[in-house]
């Protein structure tokens, strides 16, 4: 039997679960809904405008050094299967070297930079 | 049995595990955070020192209004705890106890708790976008911010176990596991439980969460019982977390007399690890954001890159 089996299980017994308490909470929790009640939270006083707000887009810079890097995580996996294959071994890791080497100088640039920096 | 059964009975164990364990460790949460700052903690709920505390804490969850904001965008918002808690319960079926002791054997577990894990920061992200609410956005960015950056030095480390072992199945990997990796595997081991605190958004690392900041940050506007599956996440990410590095890191179900109580050992080790997370919420304060970011990205990125380095270099030397 395939594991994967099992896997599609527990995700369903996982959707069964929130289901499941989510009835049983209806049952239980009282429902008396309020103007006030429903208001934004801003701790304690009327909310100010909406949550448009405008941010610091410097979160972004790290969603993008992620997605370089995640793409470089996933050829890192299959890598770990043929590492000890007498003829792929060494020229792979000199391969995968090479790789990440020109990654890295991409990371220590941007840091360098100041992309890391916060102001 | 028959396949059908076998499922069910693979299923209702992991369902089982996952509604156990997170409640032992908050429970041990309690106690050891009280007694480190001189307290008692839960005392009186079931008698024996509270053992009820978090039994009668999810009755109370219940029984609370589960309050969605007028503001909110109603169907994100609800489903969101979902979403986040969810996929621990998929990464915990894979999560070997012993080689015969496992939710779901599949060939490749550790990539697939690493995907299943990464699945749960969407219910984070879903919570604070669609709470509409300003402290919920912020903790929602700082929460992307460092989830990302921290998921990376994560799989870098458990790609270098993956390496080691010459495998991506965690049973395997824990079965090539030999003493000499506690030394050798150290720096990666190392990463992996700062990255893992980190992706739980723990003490230190609670930045997205600062209460003295963002109120309870993505999950300010939640209420009731979708607030307490969001702590149960949080919790079932402990249970996770540690029994990775138990199996990882500190092989698992080998230790002394393991014939056929090697699943103890792995539980044993798993708690050991996590009663460290626990202690590293007590001894440290909050970092700030910018200092998170530096540790992430000049910290732990460059030095799980010399473990891979440390990890490829050896096996091509000694294959």
């Amino acid at each position: 039997m395939s594991p994967y089996v099992v896997v599609a299980a527990v995700v369903l017994a996982g959707v069964l679960l929130f289901a499941a308490a989510m009835g049983a909470r209806r049952v239980l929790a009282p429902a008396a809904p309020t103007r006030a009640k429903l208001a934004t939270y801003e701790s304690g006083v009327d909310p100010v405008g909406r949550d448009w707000a405008q941010t610091q887009v410097r979160y972004l810079v790290y969603a993008f050094l992620y997605v370089i890097f995640a793409v470089d995580a996933v050829y890192l996996f299959p890598w770990a299967l043929v590492l000890r294959s007498p003829h792929l071994g060494a020229a792979s890791l000199v391969e995968i070297a090479v790789f990440i080497g020109i990654v890295v100088v991409g990371l220590a640039h941007a840091a360098r930079r100041g992309l890391l920096r916060w102001h | 049995m028959s396949p059908a059964v076998e499922v069910l009975v693979r299923t209702v164990a992991v369902l089982a595990a996952f509604l156990v364990l997170p409640l032992l460790v908050g429970q041990t949460e309690h106690k050891v955070m009280a007694h480190m700052q001189g307290r008692l903690g839960p005392m009186y709920a079931g008698g024996f020192h509270g053992w009820a505390q978090l039994v009668a804490d999810g009755v109370k969850f219940a029984q609370k209004e589960d309050v969605t904001p007028a503001a909110a965008d109603r169907p994100v918002f609800r489903l969101a705890p979902a979403v986040g808690l969810v996929p621990y319960l998929v990464a915990l079926a894979a999560v070997p106890l012993s080689p015969g002791l496992v939710g779901a054997d599949a060939p490749a577990s550790a990539v697939l708790v690493l995907a299943a894990t990464a699945v749960g920061i969407l219910g984070t992200l879903m919570a604070g976008w669609a709470s509409a609410n300003k402290y919920s956005l912020l903790g929602a960015m700082r929460a992307a911010a460092q989830l990302l950056s921290y998921e990376l030095p994560l799989v870098l480390a458990v790609a270098s176990v993956c390496l080691a072992a010459g495998s991506l199945s965690l049973t395997a990997i824990a079965g090539a596991w030999s003493p000499w990796w506690l030394l050798w595997q150290l720096p990666g081991a190392f990463v992996f439980l700062v990255a893992a605190v980190a992706e739980l958004q723990r003490p230190p690392f609670d930045m997205p969460v600062a209460d003295s900041e963002l109120v309870f940050g993505a999950y300010t506007e939640y209420t009731g019982l979708r607030f307490a599956f969001f702590l149960l996440a949080e919790y079932a990410g402990i249970v996770l977390m540690s029994l990775l590095f138990a199996v990882l890191y500190l092989g698992g179900w080998k230790g002394p007399l393991s014939g056929d109580l090697g699943w103890l050992w792995t539980l044993l080790k798993g708690f050991v690890v996590s009663v460290l997370v626990i202690w590293m919420r007590v001894a440290w304060p909050r970092l700030r954001e910018d200092q998170l970011q530096r540790l992430a990205w000049l910290g732990l990125v460059p030095l799980a890159l010399l473990q891979l380095a440390l990890t490829g270099v050896w096996v091509v030397a000694t294959a």
